[in-house]
């Protein structure tokens, strides 16, 4: 094997744990601020996704011509919009009244998942749709005779990257992140303090199903769309949560790393089934060392 | 006597049901009834102890396998799949399903080993909840792809299906058809009384106070690591077993039945019913199963709205299930109140 092969599938890794990484944020932030599982967070990746096709579609309908390029940028905020709508609203209708019951939100948010899923059948059809992606990505860069760094892998991991630093500075340099982090380390004394903490909630909620919803639309440029897209991530999604930790960016980033890469070269060096395989086992193996993922949020609490 | 009485009545109408069922409906209502049994395992996990397996049809279907490779091997020699796969002996590890005793045996062990294999290291360092939940979500992800990538052993997407014959009976015969229903009715009856006496015994108690605070158990001298592990082998165990009488009444199994979805099913059976009570997990695997038939004979494309619309509706409004509404409101009923 030579160090081309490594590089490339490391390279691919790298822009699988992106996408991992988009999605993962949102689910350890719910999870963190509100002991909620969302099952249905691989939905809104297939809302992103469809936000996509859909803006296409119009470009096609009105200009009779799709203009992938055009397209696909006017697609990128509105995809974070829609996803975010969608999730505000199912925090207000839903998810609220969960709040720390993580097994009720689990079977919860897992119907809310078939439902959405079974939507999509019935608007898009069950078939998998092509959204074309834009010229611009359709070469590489070419660094030696056979690696090759796809510019649509380039641009999901600086998508995420981007998404990261604005997460980041929100979360760790803004009044409202501030107290997001308030509320995700204690709750009852945040509301004592006067932070709103259903606003709170609310809002968290809806902007990780929005970052999960530009995830989407990185995904769109991978390969065809389909009413089951979400569901190919979710539980590598989890994955990277339990490894990383609930409550913070670090772990995340961290779990979506070791994931995305360890998952891409398992996969190549045995076959796609075995990867899978060792890559459950080595997480289950880690958690010896450390049960609580790589970085957790430090307690006293024993419950 | 009379707390017997449910257990008698339901026991003498599922044992009559081949008199006024069409043969049709005895086979489904064959196969509900194992479904009721991987029901009452969940529950006894999940409802009595607190641990959430969403990885339990990988427990069932572990079983369904075993049985199929029996099955498969009355039928054939060497299996249509492995033939098609270049094999052409069969693997040291099909040998001895030939024999139904080994097969039966393994139907139980097999997932006993696995729920040992995922428990013995996740209970030993306490994770637990929703973390639990997700760990063995994942399992159940593995074993899919793992079957359907090992094609020559496993029979790959389509797993082991064209099942011909049990003892030398045609499986499409009515008669073998009605054994097999009689005998999972007797099977459903002893896994329930089975359960019912585990959850009165001392260890049942011990079950519900590490649900309700695992931490002061632990702090009363007891081991909530190894009984978890315990029940959760056992709760494998019986799932195994369910497995093992769906395959003859079905006469498939494939990966998707072993994957996340039918898990989830499991819970929302459970959750249906009543998590926390034996009858609820029996009545909402019955029930739930009979409407997604329904669902799919007269509304193909309406069942997953039903079915998602359904798990919220029980979350948000009947967090005891279908048992826990009925000791709810109809407290008076002692004839009602007797069932639940």
């Amino acid at each position: 094997m030579s160090l081309d092969i490594i590089l490339s599938q490391i390279f691919n890794g790298l822009s699988l744990s992106s996408i991992l990484l988009m999605i993962g944020m949102g689910l350890s932030i719910t999870f963190g601020i509100m002991g909620v599982i969302n099952f249905a967070h691989g939905e809104f990746l297939m809302i992103g996704a469809y936000t996509v096709f859909i803006v296409q579609v119009i470009f096609a309908k009105l200009l009779g011509q799709a203009f992938p390029g055009i397209s696909f940028l006017i697609a990128l905020p509105l995809s974070f919009f829609v996803a975010a709508g969608i999730g505000w609203l199912l925090e207000k209708v839903l998810i609220r009244f969960l709040y720390g019951k993580p097994y009720e939100t689990l079977l919860a948010t897992w119907g809310v998942s078939l439902i959405l899923q079974q939507a999509a059948r019935n608007i898009f059809g069950a078939n998998n749709v092509d959204v074309a992606s834009p010229k611009w990505f359709e070469h590489g860069i070419q660094i030696t005779q056979g690696l090759q760094l796809p510019y649509n892998r380039l641009f999901i991991i600086g998508l995420s990257s981007l998404c990261l630093t604005g997460m980041f500075i929100y979360l760790y340099r803004t009044v409202k992140g501030r107290k997001i982090r308030a509320v995700m380390q204690n709750r009852r004394m945040s509301a004592c303090l006067g932070i709103p903490t259903p606003k709170i909630d609310a809002f968290t909620f809806a902007m990780g199903s929005g970052v999960a919803g530009v995830a989407g639309c990185a995904v769109s440029l991978l390969g065809s769309i389909g009413p089951s897209l979400g569901q190919n991530y979710i539980i590598d999604a989890f994955m990277v949560v339990i490894l990383g930790g609930i409550g913070g960016l670090a772990g995340t980033i961290a779990g979506a790393l070791v994931i995305g890469i360890s998952s891409s070269i398992f996969e190549f060096i045995s076959t796609t089934s075995m990867g899978k395989v060792i890559v459950f086992t080595l997480v289950i193996i880690f958690l010896q060392w450390k049960p609580q993922g790589l970085f957790s949020l430090k307690t006293r609490a024993l419950d | 006597m009379k707390k017997w009485m449910p257990f008698i009545i339901t026991a003498v109408i599922l044992l009559a049901a081949p008199v006024f069922l069409s043969d049709f409906r005895l086979n489904l209502m064959g196969k509900y009834l194992t479904f009721a049994i991987v029901a009452l395992s969940i529950d006894l996990i999940w409802g009595y102890t607190g641990i959430l397996s969403l990885g339990h049809a990988v427990f069932f279907g572990l079983g369904a396998y075993c049985m199929g490779a029996y099955l498969k091997l009355q039928t054939e020699a060497l299996p249509d799949f492995m033939l098609w796969c270049g094999l052409t002996e069969l693997p040291w590890f099909w040998v001895p399903f030939q024999y139904f005793g080994f097969a039966l045996l393994m139907a139980i062990l097999l997932p006993v080993m696995v729920a040992i294999l995922i428990g013995l290291p996740t209970f030993r360092v306490g994770i637990k909840g929703v973390y639990f939940s997700i760990l063995t979500q994942a399992l159940a992800l593995v074993f899919v792809i793992l079957f359907i990538g090992q094609q020559m052993y496993t029979g790959g997407t389509n797993g082991i299906t064209n099942l011909q014959h049990i003892f030398g009976h045609s499986l499409g015969d009515v008669s073998t058809m009605r054994w097999l229903y009689l005998a999972t009715v007797v099977l459903l009856g002893l896994c329930y009384l089975f359960s019912r006496w585990l959850v009165n015994s001392r260890l049942g108690r011990i079950l519900v106070a590490i649900r309700d605070g695992e931490n002061r158990a632990k702090f009363l001298g007891y081991s909530p690591q190894n009984i978890k592990l315990l029940i959760f082998s056992v709760s494998a165990g019986l799932a195994g077993l369910a497995g093992a009488f769906f395959i003859p009444q079905v006469g498939i199994i494939s990966p998707s039945m072993l994957g996340i979805l039918p898990s989830v099913e499991i819970a929302v059976w459970v959750a249906v019913g009543g998590r926390g009570t034996l009858s609820g997990a029996i009545l909402g695997a019955i029930l739930i199963s009979a409407a997604k038939s329904f669902f799919s004979e007269y509304f193909p494309g309406a069942w997953l709205y039903f079915y998602g619309g359904l798990f919220i509706i029980v979350v948000l409004m009947f967090p005891q299930g279908l048992m826990g509404f009925i000791r709810k409101y109809a407290p008076r009923l002692q004839l009602i109140r007797l069932w639940s």
